[in-house]
């Protein structure tokens, strides 16, 4: 599938992958995210249950400005 | 007092060795007071002491000066007073080593709150052995709140002394005095333990002292680093933070200071006579509630350190790798964060490196027993490893293990050299190495291979001892590549491509290929490539929130402006953003903490009392921050050309470099480059990549330049200037010739 993940284009062998699994994809193991599927926030505890599907618009913005 | 050692050995065997190596009785009947100066008290006023203390160690006058009001509205505080006092010293010619160069460390307005997380901070200023600039180095310990508290706003050290000194600053006594040295030791795990048992009147006392010192390292080298102390209360011991980048220990010793004490009767609630101490308490409770509530969820600062990144920036591909080349490793995972945790830090323990600070992430690793060099066998304390020195002496070094890691923290630390600046120059020997630029005959019998942490701490000792490829290494990476090419025949062209440095600084220790804005955010910096001004790496290459150059130049504005504003205030930048509140996802800007912005103009307004908004933060950093320019354009740095970066920093330098991210550099030839990679050789398809990342860092530094209202040169405009109320008169007279 084709979705759009952090306003890039992100292609996927699979069709359905919850957010979960995109995160364990692309090794983003941060701590301090915050997620958006189509506009609409995603809690943590939220992430294994929620699938993203062809087209969908997803933002996992990372916390960290400092270092 | 009482000789019953009871600091900073952890084993009675250790502390009995010590007691029978060191009398202090003997050392005190030695003592020769040079000059002693005493003055009238004040309290502080909303943060502020109105005066600085000036010492010239080379004719022993010490005298205090006022601080008027343009020098707090333009300067405001801590690395803003430091600028402002070498200025005046110096002249443009000015070298580090000479009399006229000065330390001055200032902790700002806002530091030795107590009430608010992370205001412990001093900044250190000089002109750097290294740079031939100026240099800023932050510090936490107890040192510059204790001189607050006993009187004055910065201290400013000049001239050079025939022999050591230990200067003592008695904020019970209200006097000054110049000690010839009489004997301490040079390293600061000792010489802290030490000075605190010889200037403290009991054990109940010892968290009355603050210590400033270096090390043996720091007397052959140009990358020596100095040593703040805190006192840790459940372990009773002495412990160290560092002001390490650029060389301060270096200059500090060249001065021939052996160290400075700082003692107060004790800390109370209000020292800073803050105006509106309920208000600070608000917004601290708030603070130190988030870290109660968030810290285990999200960084664990108080179970990892800063070094809770390790494992993250590996899985990013940003832990530097074999000098830069990767940015991680198929062993990273044997240096993973949680090892520190479990294995390795204390944990439950109070470990803040100022009191009130709920962060507690200076970790410490307790019964460390040194396998190598002067102190092996000692259990000691490691304080760290934070991030960077896990990085710098451990995976840039290609070091996979955090045994050899803990112990050349622990001897860049007593010995005062900077563990960043350490990690990088050995990556950068060790890449030489097996280049074969440098071999066995060169580095004295080292095999300086990637990994090999024996080789690695011998070459630490021989520094430190004044001996052998050590001393060469003390030079830094820029002295170095003229050392190899001049002597030893290297291709300067591939040293200036992997030698890791801008403006004679050691890079720290992050990979900044995959994110331009982070190339501009190290080299672009006013001291040298440290990421304390911006560090945007996952702004920019993973959540892609900066797309356009304005975007980018916007970041680059805001975040070294707003990061500079903790060096003037005497702040912890950690403190901002290693922390999230839980509804931080609400806000516009997310990414900017933006309530933990609003926290520190509230703690501004307690403690000044006056109101201070975004835009005001912004102005009051801008102002140094331009100062900080033309003060290197005034010596003749500061320009477009100093801030170049290596390519190492912007792209694959080598074939398998290229190779390791095939994958990515192909579809960014083709996608973004419109080069075709089909059936080219590695080499055709770098020179094409190298072309366009050069030319997108220039594109940069133009944008850049316009966000901070500079010219296309890097010179900040007159025009500028008189926007942002900075136009004084010697700054016009500097810049003028180059508009």
């Amino acid at each position: 599938m084709k979705i759009t993940l952090n306003n890039r284009e992100e292609i996927f062998t699979s069709d359905k992958l919850t957010i979960a699994e995109i995160m364990d994809l692309k090794k983003f193991t941060f701590s301090k995210i915050i997620v958006k599927l189509n506009d609409i926030f995603i809690e943590k505890e939220d992430y294994d249950k929620t699938f993203v599907k062809e087209s969908d618009n997803l933002i996992i913005l990372h916390l960290l400005a400092g270092g | 007092m009482s000789k019953c050692l009871y600091l900073h050995f952890t084993t009675e065997t250790n502390r009995k060795q010590y007691i029978m190596g060191h009398n202090l009785s003997e050392l005190k009947a030695k003592q020769k007071t040079l000059q002693s100066w005493s003055y009238v008290w004040h309290p502080i006023e909303k943060g502020y002491n109105n005066r600085t203390l000036y010492i010239n160690v080379g004719n022993c006058e010490i005298k205090e000066k006022p601080v008027s009001q343009q020098m707090k509205d333009k300067f405001v505080g801590g690395k803003g007073f430091g600028l402002r006092l070498l200025w005046d010293a110096t002249t443009p010619t000015t070298k580090w080593n000479d009399p006229e160069n000065e330390i001055i460390i200032s902790p700002g307005p806002l530091g030795g709150i107590t009430q608010y997380s992370g205001a412990g901070k001093s900044l250190v200023v000089t002109i750097s052995p290294q740079t031939d600039s100026i240099m800023d180095s932050n510090v936490g310990g107890f040192f510059g709140p204790f001189l607050k508290f006993s009187g004055f706003d910065a201290i400013e050290l000049q001239g050079k002394s025939e022999k050591d000194l230990i200067i003592f600053i008695d904020g019970v006594n209200h006097k000054i005095e110049i000690i010839e040295d009489p004997g301490f030791s040079v390293d600061s795990h000792i010489m802290g333990e030490e000075l605190t048992e010889y200037f403290a009147e009991d054990e109940k006392d010892a968290k009355n002292i603050g210590i400033v010192s270096s090390g043996a390292a720091a007397e052959h080298s140009l990358i020596g680093m100095l040593n703040f102390t805190f006192w840790d209360n459940k372990r009773k011991m002495v412990r160290l933070k560092q002001a390490g980048r650029g060389g301060t220990g270096t200059v500090f010793r060249n001065k021939n200071i052996k160290a400075i004490v700082a003692k107060i009767p004790g800390v109370q609630g209000n020292l800073n006579n803050v105006v509106d101490l309920e208000k600070i308490m608000t917004v601290g409770r708030d603070y130190a509630g988030e870290m109660r509530d968030l810290d285990d969820k999200q960084n664990q600062m108080k179970k990892k350190g800063t070094a809770n990144i390790v494992n993250v920036m590996s899985d990013y591909d940003l832990l530097p790798t074999h000098n830069f080349k990767y940015g991680t490793h198929k062993d990273a995972i044997k240096i993973h964060s949680d090892l520190l945790r479990d294995k390795w830090f204390t944990l439950g323990i109070n470990d803040g490196c100022w009191i009130g600070c709920a962060m507690q992430c200076a970790k410490g690793a307790d019964n460390f027993e040194l396998k190598t060099g002067p102190y092996k066998g000692s259990k000691v304390i490691v304080d760290g490893p934070e991030y960077e020195t896990a990085a710098g002496l451990g995976s840039n070094c290609g070091i996979f293990d955090y045994q050899p890691i803990l112990e050349a923290n622990f001897y860049c630390d007593t010995y005062g050299i900077c563990t960043i600046t350490w990690g990088t120059i050995v990556a950068f020997i060790m890449e030489c190495y097996e280049n074969g630029i440098i071999n066995k005959d060169i580095t004295g019998g080292l095999e300086l291979n990637f990994g090999n942490a024996e080789a690695a701490l011998e070459l630490l000792h021989q520094l430190a001892r004044g001996e052998g490829f050590g001393i060469i290494a003390g030079t830094g990476v820029r002295q170095m590549k003229k050392l190899f090419v001049e002597k030893y025949g290297a291709d300067p062209k591939f040293l200036q491509d992997i030698g890791m440095e801008n403006k004679g600084l050691e890079y720290s220790q992050y990979v900044s290929k995959e994110s331009l804005a982070q190339q501009g955010g190290y080299a672009m910096t006013n001291k040298g490539p440290q990421h304390d001004e911006a560090w945007l790496i996952f702004m920019d290459m993973v959540n892609n929130q900066i797309p356009s150059f304005d975007d980018k130049a916007n970041a680059l504005h805001w975040f070294p402006m707003f990061r500079t504003w903790f060096g003037l205030q005497g702040l912890c930048k950690i403190v901002w953003n290693d922390v999230t509140p839980a509804d931080n996802k609400l806000e516009k800007e997310p990414h900017k903490i933006p309530k933990h912005v609003r926290n520190y103009l509230a703690v501004y307004e307690g403690v000044t009392g006056n109101k201070l908004d975004e835009e005001g933060l912004i102005r009051q950093s801008e102002r140094v921050y331009n100062f900080q320019r033309i003060f290197n354009i005034r010596r003749g740095y500061g320009l477009r050309k100093h801030d170049a970066q290596p390519y190492r920093a912007a792209g694959p330098v080598t074939v398998e470099e290229y190779l390791s991210r095939e994958e990515r550099y192909d579809k960014q030839l083709k996608e973004i480059i419109g080069f075709d990679p089909q059936g080219k050789s590695v080499e055709e398809k770098m020179a094409v990549l190298r072309k366009h990342r050069e030319d997108q860092y220039e594109k940069l530094l133009d944008a850049v330049y316009e966000r901070r209202g500079w010219t296309k040169n890097g010179v900040p405009k007159i025009e500028h200037l008189k926007n942002i109320g900075m136009d004084l008169p010697e700054l016009i007279e500097v810049i003028k010739p180059l508009q």
